[in-house]
């Protein structure tokens, strides 16, 4: 029994662990690697994809995805920074960036749950969409000259920069949800099996419209601390960071067939990668062979997830038949007394 | 001819870590014979099976046909050695067609190797028409019945030219009439020699068909013996390893207040002009053939289809039902007869499984209260004898017996008014059955209303207060207890008795 529990634990951890056997080998490939710099470097650059991962994990727990978070996150971006160039108000242009990537996620989950397109197409069609809109209301040139704007990006408030604080609030909210109220119940069980789920009685409809709004209000935040960090508003940035978002939570063990999924987990994804990225930039890597350290991390990642949990269920099976056993063999020996 | 004996399995044996599936199994199929193999879920049935057909390799043993040793390393060897197995689990591709599902994996082709069309489609309408079948060759799967599909794969097997067939719980979704065609075939391949390994709960069907019969236990085999040698209760005997004194557990329950009707219910083109009732305290039966809207009626009623007019009244209150989550608020819960469809969370573990109805009860004042939800779900898996290892095993790795016990925790823990149960039996062991209908009658006993639809007369009869028949979306006849026979319900539900309702 006990060395059962241990087991589990380890499946439990197992990517905490992978994390920190990660942070220390890149301790000794270079020795600035835990350096309080590198650290809150690391940081910064992790904030965006984190905070998208977790929109991406929210939707791939309930059987969805977002292809589009990149492309609405460059629209809400851009439009935010014009906001600000406007009316000079970092409150509004956030609440823009936010509005913005929150109507083109309503849309997305309009055509996901009330045209019943499936989340791969009706988030891909966004990301053309948005991505046009972006790219036609700039006519395709970068807006310059932030001024204070970059204090989201840039800024700390204290020692502490302000992206991470974002990063930190939004872990523990999503943790939360996910696992202390009903909504976060309910998210599982669609994933895990959506017409179950209905069946149990619950409104999957209006639980697949909240994690979009939620995914909407993280991608315009995502949007805000992006253009703030590189200093510019730029309708051609964050190509493909719905693939940064979908690495982390799928290394984090997220299951792509939905229903599994931890905030811990993913935030450990993004950990990973971030600490992958920093590694082979500081000890020099080819940035063409970076992207190929990546790709296999991230296959590797799959394999192995897939690997630990058939393990886990044939365990489990044995398991259900001693306990069997042991049940009858008890009644056999009651019997006798 | 008939003592030739056609496969032997000689000591086989199978470990999993940890566990030992099969222990010296000694096993034999005499030539054209019907064996039927009986056991609880879990007693090694299916894993012996999975040996002989090649999915599984055994530990230790021999497999002898035709009395020379043979080795089955996969299925497609076990196929040439004419070993064809009808799984519980259908196994087909939807969008396919009818033949080109019946022809999977060997479909006939032409010198260059292109699919010849035109001969698949003769030869499958041969074996449409040979067994008198109605569909049409290149209808989709998906538009096809569950029994439909299983007497399919039934034909799928025979037409491999099998010599040893294994049908693993072949009547589990199919009509009387489907079953007595089942049974006619049987007959015949046995009269051409072939040897029929024949799996199922249903002990009148055993009795009906077997040569002989092997119960395991445990993974091993108690007793091999000509089925004239035994009888029901011995075989249940063997089975469970103690004596069933009484295979339902009803007791007579005071009938109280009215606590749903139905009045007028009518969905376009399922069911029309149905009116029923049932008191606190009451078990209600829905008999009828397969087809005739039993399941589509209870799926309105709780509210995962809609139907088009008609009242449901609950406490003399009429309610509107429009999806799941309304009769659930109103205290009317169904446990479906697809519980892998509409049922189960497979990943996720027993505990959340359970809990999932009763959120409300567990999760409250912003925080969840994991404590207090083990607590509970314990006293419900108590209850209901579940087994598992633990509450965060995942409900995929447990046995379909132990499954729907899970999910009837998860309807006791709401504390319903009215449960419909949709074929609850199916396809588990005569332990847990027991149990299911134990539940039944504390159910009743608690002043709740219990709706069974079920397929198996007995079980109807030996449970149910009052049985209500079902015909092309019609109730024909509504039975008292006193009136209750297979024949009377089979007359109304073939619709060849005349209308004839109680009050």
């Amino acid at each position: 029994m006990k060395t059962k529990s241990k087991n589990q634990l380890m499946e439990k951890y197992s990517i905490f662990i992978v994390l920190l056997f990660m942070i220390i080998l890149c301790t000794f490939l270079n020795r600035n690697f835990l350096s309080t710099g590198n650290i809150s470097n690391i940081m910064k650059q992790l904030a965006v994809p984190t905070i998208l991962a977790y929109g991406e994990m929210l939707l791939i727990i309930s059987g969805m995805l977002d292809l589009s978070s990149g492309s609405v996150l460059a629209l809400s971006g851009v439009l935010s920074v014009s906001c600000y160039k406007a009316s000079g108000s970092l409150m509004l242009a956030l609440l823009a960036a936010i509005a913005i990537a929150l109507i083109c996620n309503l849309i997305n989950a309009l055509m996901v749950t009330n045209f019943k397109a499936p989340p791969f197409i009706a988030t891909l069609a966004m990301q053309m969409v948005a991505r046009g809109i972006a790219l036609f209301y700039t006519q395709g040139q970068n807006i310059l000259q932030l001024d204070n704007y970059v204090i989201f990006g840039q800024g700390t408030l204290g020692p502490v920069p302000i992206s991470i604080i974002f990063m930190a609030a939004i872990t523990v909210i999503i943790w939360y949800l996910l696992r202390h109220t009903r909504f976060g119940r309910s998210l599982y069980a669609i994933g895990g099996n959506e017409e179950a789920a209905v069946a149990s009685g619950i409104n999957v409809a209006r639980n697949k419209y909240v994690v979009f709004i939620l995914n909407g209000i993280l991608v315009g935040i995502c949007g805000v601390l992006f253009m703030s960090r590189v200093n510019a508003g730029l309708p051609n940035g964050a190509i493909g960071y719905e693939m940064e978002g979908l690495t982390a939570a799928i290394v984090g063990g997220t299951s792509f067939s939905g229903g599994v999924g931890t905030t811990m987990g993913t935030l450990a994804g993004a950990f990973i990668i971030g600490c992958l990225n920093n590694i082979m930039n500081l000890i020099g890597v080819d940035s063409y062979i970076q992207q190929i350290v990546k790709g296999a991390i991230i296959a590797l990642a799959v394999i192995w997830d897939i690997r630990s949990k058939s393990k886990k269920s044939t365990r489990v099976i044995l398991a259900e038949d001693k306990g069997k056993a042991c049940t009858s063999y008890t009644t056999k020996k009651e019997k006798e007394s | 001819m008939a003592e030739e004996i056609k496969l032997r399995v000689l000591n086989i044996e199978k470990s999993f870590p940890g566990v030992k599936a099969l222990d010296r199994i000694d096993f034999s199929v005499r030539k054209g014979t019907v064996h039927a193999l009986c056991g609880e879920n879990g007693a090694g049935k299916s894993t012996l099976m999975k040996i002989i057909n090649g999915i599984y390799k055994p530990d230790a043993g021999q497999i002898f046909i035709d009395g020379n040793e043979v080795r089955i390393q996969n299925p497609i060897q076990a196929r040439k050695y004419g070993i064809a197995m009808i799984a519980q689990e259908l196994n087909y591709v939807p969008e396919m067609t009818v033949e080109e599902n019946l022809f999977l994996g060997r479909l006939p082709v032409n010198k260059v190797g292109r699919v010849d069309w035109k001969k698949l489609r003769k030869q499958t309408e041969a074996f449409l028409k040979a067994e008198n079948l109605s569909y049409r060759p290149d209808q989709k799967m998906k538009t096809l019945t569950v029994s439909n599909i299983q007497m399919l794969e039934i034909i799928k097997a025979i037409s491999n030219n099998a010599q040893i067939i294994v049908m693993d719980e072949p009547t589990s979704a199919i009509t009387q009439k489907e079953v007595d065609m089942l049974f006619q075939k049987i007959a015949d391949l046995k009269a051409q020699g072939v040897s029929i390994i024949y799996i199922s709960h249903k002990m009148d069907e055993v009795f009906r068909i077997a040569d002989d019969i092997t119960v395991l236990r445990d993974g091993t085999v108690v007793e091999s013996h000509p089925a004239d040698e035994l009888d029901i209760d011995k075989v249940i005997a063997l089975m469970v390893g103690r004596k069933m004194e009484n295979v339902y557990p009803k007791e007579k329950v005071a009938l109280g207040e009215k606590v749903l009707e139905v009045k007028k219910l009518y969905s376009a083109g399922t069911f029309e002009d149905i009116s029923f009732h049932i008191r606190r305290g009451e078990i209600i039966g829905f008999a009828g053939l397969v087809g005739a809207g039993r399941t589509e009626l209870m799926r309105s009623i709780f509210g995962l289809d809609g139907y088009t007019s008609g009242k449901i009244i609950k406490d003399g209150k009429e309610l509107e039902i429009r999806k799941a989550a309304d009769s659930i608020r109103n205290e009317i819960v169904m446990l479906s007869e697809d519980r892998r469809r509409y049922g189960i969370l497979p990943v996720r573990s027993v505990r959340e499984n359970t809990s999932i109805s009763s959120l409300e009860k567990v999760i409250y004042n912003g925080f969840a209260h994991e404590k207090k939800e083990r607590t509970l779900v314990n006293q419900y898996f108590k209850k209901m004898n579940v087994r598992t290892p633990s509450l965060e095993t995942a409900i995929q790795s447990l046995s379909g017996g132990n499954q729907q016990k899970v999910l009837l925790a998860k309807w006791m823990m709401r504390n319903p008014d009215v449960m419909i149960l949709d074929e609850p039996t199916r396809g588990i062991d005569v332990g847990a059955k027991f149990e299911i209908y134990k539940l039944m009658t504390e159910m009743a006993k608690d002043e709740k209303a219990v709706i069974m639809v079920s397929s198996e007369l007995p079980e109807l009869i030996g449970m149910c207060d009052r049985i209500y028949v079902m015909n092309q979306g019609r109730i024909t006849g509504e039975l008292q207890q006193e009136e209750f026979s297979q024949e009377t319900i089979m007359k109304y539900a073939t619709g060849s008795g005349k209308k004839d309702r109680h009050t």
